[in-house]
């Protein structure tokens, strides 16, 4: 396929124009010895109908994974709104007098992210979670007086590890790990309480990896009178429709992931981090920001605001170099929110937890214990071997996530979601075929 | 003549903000419940109700809708903004990508032949760059140039050596620099000569014992190609420093040359610029790093591996050189696949047809338009050119007027007061998919705002007349910093609004 529209006569009168007789000539800048003589070793030319047939991809029938990635029921009015042209086919909102479509509604997605986590301001969106988690321990460091990085072992092991990568090249003096009770999969308050201090930045993912809603009210009570700077990660946006806004603790920012919010699980990708934080970081707060303005007649308009701070006019001292981020996911995630609505979410926010808890019920049934006692969302550990899980998986089913994998500690155990769109009937039938 | 091109149909309605529509009990959506929530009532600090818009189905439609129309993108018309490469991006990728979404990553049954499909993109991309591996993982252009810098200082750090300085001649992208910064190394701005290309004597003056790298565009944001590449290459590797180049413009060259055989090291691509992939209003893109092979230990985790039996399996160790992961899961993987089906629709010859119309398309404007505005260089250039607001500030007409009345024709602006090296730059990149009416269209209007410019230029500080709103204060946004809709208790009118 090509998708040149010139034919011989268009083509004839271009390089009449230009004053050239091929087409190859406009290649004459280019070293002789640089240019490939041969076609390269490619697959293609292919028409619409052999690509419909080549790359064809499809889910399992059913599937009770989650761990950072989820499936939830997405309404049809985001795929049909958030496929218009004029949003997929537009660039970066640099000229705002074209672009207010998209500005309203980054504008509205940060309003909606704000009033969700209880903070004050929220970006306009990051590559992912645990890059948002990166970007905000690098805010952190360039706070005066703060040099350590602290986080629960209990937060998602891939945000962990991005989280190094990051640090590895940044100037911190340590990276410290608190561990959980391996008893209610909690995080072990007395030695958060001993990891801390002044000179510290603390994240902490409520609800955990493990599902598991971290003890906020007692973490809090240590942590504002001791870090120098904390954060809460949420890595299941759809907690927040039932649990209390994060911000409501009082960290200096709430960070994570939002694909949950209309975003399909994608075979991984793309994701949605979410960046929020209060009005005193805003200055040093990474990434674009849509902000209110009004036009030259005095009418209500929207512009990317604090431009300052980012790398097309601050270069090297820019916070951060992201320039493309995620700006169709934060859109599915507006009108996501949109069509929901407040009831919407929270309803299925709990038949979330609901479902968990029937699943865990029929478990109980069967003689099989959660690997943790603290209450959770909507997952939780199980004990299950590897093994066991790959031969379920090639039948169909996907049972969850392994968790040993990452965590050697918890030998044979497997991370169980339950969302929305799981039935009583698939939990019948994982519970019969553990 | 002026006039008669005037678009006057933009949109016809201002969208007020979703959280002054709507009331308790208008959405009325049915949701899938299928347990008893009953059981649910023993969660820990729980929250009222969200705050969030209480609207009906059709309310929400008739949002987004009438938002989507205060839009303007690629399928209404030329979009030419330079070193973005705003090519038109196929209706069929959108629909094969679209199977992807019901998978989660952890279903390794489905992910197979995914995974599969990863790594003959990572090979088509090796291929178009001669280049040796490759990590698709990078979520955006920016995050590939911070991926591949960190492989970089890896590398560094593993010859036991510690170079700080990163080179980046004056008419870089603002990421090069910031991307530099979070990897951990100073950077140096130095002057590209004066036919706008790097020039080997120059760069031999600014190496020494401390300099890492070198990030360079090729073709560089003028548009031109970097003529003295190869000597370049060889200056760095005889310094012991590595070539890093920004992929950015990638599309002028797909199937004409190839990075690698240019002795570049390590760079990244931009899968939402040369390989059709829609920009979404600001991603998500995808920028995949390549590099040679003897900087593919120092790669991102996880890495997709063909096992024993034929199949295809994501591997996180052993690697013990990798920088590690850069991103939670497999970076953008849906618009991998878009950029896959892309290159299978164009096959080898596509694409070199593609970059060879890109520059047919951007020679056939600059050729035309070179003689109402200042042409900042005189050098060949390929995919792009940079035009300067030279001959029009005489009457008091600026780039910034220059864009804003192109609105008023239908048609996006260029890039604007980019590259940094050109007072007043207007970088204009019309990509091969603009039919030719399309760029005659354009010079009409080009030539039209430049006669405005002569004849009545305070018209054109008034410009856009004919967009959803006037020329926005961008200064007001920033003194008046309002980042979410106002509280419900300030009234708009509080605001100065």
């Amino acid at each position: 396929m090509s998708y040149i529209s010139h034919n011989g006569e268009d083509l004839g009168k271009i390089l009449a124009a230009i004053g050239i007789e091929r087409p190859e000539e406009v290649f004459s800048s280019i070293p002789p010895a640089l240019r490939c003589d041969a076609d390269l070793a490619l697959e293609g030319p292919k028409d619409e109908e052999s690509l419909r047939r080549d790359l064809d991809f499809r889910a399992s029938r059913v599937a009770f994974a989650g761990g950072g990635i989820y499936r939830h029921h997405i309404p049809a009015i985001v795929d049909a709104l958030a496929s218009r042209q004029e949003f997929v086919t537009a660039y970066t909102p640099y000229q705002p007098e074209i672009s207010q479509g998209t500005l309203q509604a980054i504008f509205e997605y940060q309003s909606m992210m704000a009033g969700l986590t209880g903070m004050e301001v929220s970006n306009a969106s990051m590559y992912d979670g645990a890059t948002a988690l990166a970007e905000a321990a690098l805010m952190a460091l360039r706070i005066k007086g703060i040099r350590r990085v602290a986080v629960t072992r209990a937060m998602q092991p891939s945000y962990r590890r991005v989280l190094r990568t990051y640090l590895a090249h940044a100037e911190v003096e340590a990276i410290v790990e608190v561990p959980f009770d391996p008893v209610t999969g909690q995080t072990d308050l007395v030695a958060l309480e001993k990891s801390i201090g002044p000179d510290t930045a603390l994240f902490i993912q409520s609800p955990n990896y493990f599902g598991v809603i971290e003890p906020m009210e007692q973490v809090t009570r240590i942590v504002s009178n001791t870090a120098g700077f904390w954060g809460i990660v949420v890595t299941e946006a759809l907690s927040l429709g039932i649990l209390k806004a994060p911000g409501e603790y009082g960290p200096d920012v709430v960070v994570g992931e939002a694909q949950s919010f209309g975003n399909p699980a994608g075979a991984g990708g793309p994701l949605l981090g979410f960046f929020c934080t209060r009005k005193e970081h805003v200055r040093r707060m990474p990434g674009r920001v849509a902000g209110l303005t009004k036009d030259r007649e005095g009418s209500q308009a929207f512009c990317l605001t604090l431009s300052t701070r980012e790398q097309h006019i601050r270069r090297e001292k820019a916070t951060s170099n992201i320039c493309t981020n995620q700006g169709l996911c934060a859109l599915r995630a507006a009108i996501y929110l949109s069509a929901m609505g407040p009831e919407g979410l929270k309803k299925t926010a709990l038949q979330c937890a609901a479902g968990a808890r029937f699943l865990k019920g029929l478990l109980m049934d069967k003689g099989i214990a959660p690997v943790f006692s603290a209450p959770v969302f909507h997952e939780f550990v199980i004990p299950m071997l590897e093994d066991r899980l790959n031969e379920l998986k090639s039948t169909g089913i996907v049972p969850g996530v392994l968790v040993s994998e990452q965590y050697p500690e918890i030998p044979g155990s497997v991370l169980v979601t339950v969302t929305e769109m799981n039935t009583q009937e698939e939990c019948r039938w994982l519970a019969a075929n553990m | 003549m002026a006039g008669s091109e005037y678009v006057t149909c933009f949109p016809e309605v201002r969208e007020p903000l979703l959280n002054l529509k709507g009331g308790p009990g208008k959405n009325k959506r049915l949701l899938p419940a299928p347990f008893d929530t009953s059981g649910a009532h023993d969660l820990p600090g729980t929250r009222d109700l969200p705050d969030l818009p209480d609207v009906s189905e059709v309310e929400t439609v008739r949002h987004f809708t009438r938002l989507s129309r205060l839009n303007y993108g690629i399928d209404h018309g030329m979009y030419p903004l330079g070193s973005c490469t705003m090519k038109y991006n196929p209706k069929i990728t959108e629909e094969i990508a679209a199977r992807l979404a019901p998978i989660h990553p952890a279903d390794t049954e489905a992910m197979e032949p995914v995974l599969k499909r990863l790594a003959q993109l990572q090979d088509h991309l090796g291929k178009i760059c001669g280049m040796d591996a490759c990590s698709l993982w990078p979520a955006a252009g920016a995050h590939g140039e911070l991926t591949g810098m960190m492989v970089i200082s890896s590398a560094l750090k593993s010859r036991g050596e510690h170079r700080r300085t990163v080179l980046i001649p004056d008419t870089a992208h603002g990421t090069n620099p910031a991307s530099c910064t979070i990897a951990g190394f100073a950077t140096k701005a130095i002057p590209s000569g004066e036919k706008g290309y790097l020039e080997a004597s120059i760069l031999r003056q600014h190496l020494d014992q401390d300099t890492a790298a070198l990030m360079i565009t090729n073709p560089n944001t003028l548009g031109i190609f970097e003529q003295e590449i190869s000597a370049i290459a060889g200056l760095l590797h005889e310094n012991g420093s590595y070539l890093y180049m920004d992929g950015a413009n990638l599309n002028a060259i797909m199937g004409i040359t190839r990075p690698g055989d240019m002795g570049v090291d390590c760079m990244h691509v931009n899968l939402h610029k040369s390989f059709g992939t829609p920009h979404g209003g600001g991603g998500p893109g995808s920028g995949p790093v390549l590099v040679r092979k003897d900087l593919e230990p120092f790669l991102p985790t996880p890495r997709i591996v063909c096992n024993g039996s034929g199949a295809y399996v994501l591997e996180e160790e052993p690697y013990p050189e990798s920088i590690g992961k850069v991103h939670s899961c497999l970076g953008n993987v849906s618009v991998c696949i878009k950029a896959l089906a892309y290159i299978l629709s164009l096959g080898p010859r596509g694409l070199r047809e593609a970059a060879t119309t890109a520059s047919l398309n951007a020679l056939y404007l600059k050729n035309r338009l070179k003689k109402l505005f200042d042409l900042a260089y005189e050098t060949p250039t390929l995919h792009e050119f940079v035009l300067s607001d030279t001959l029009q500030k005489e009457g008091g007409v600026t780039t910034m007027d220059l864009a804003k009345a192109l609105m008023d024709f239908g048609f996006h602006p260029p890039t604007v007061y980019f590259p940094l090296v050109v007072a007043g730059a207007l970088m204009i990149e019309p990509t091969e998919t603009e039919p030719l009416e399309e760029l005659d269209r354009f010079v009409r209007a080009m030539e039209n705002i430049a006669a405005m410019s002569r004849e009545e230029p305070e018209k054109t500080h008034e410009s856009p007349l004919a967009a959803p709103v006037f020329r926005v204060d961008e200064v007001w946004a920033a003194r008046n910093l309002t980042l979410t809709w106002p509280d419900k208790r300030i009234q708009p009118e509080e605001k100065g609004i």
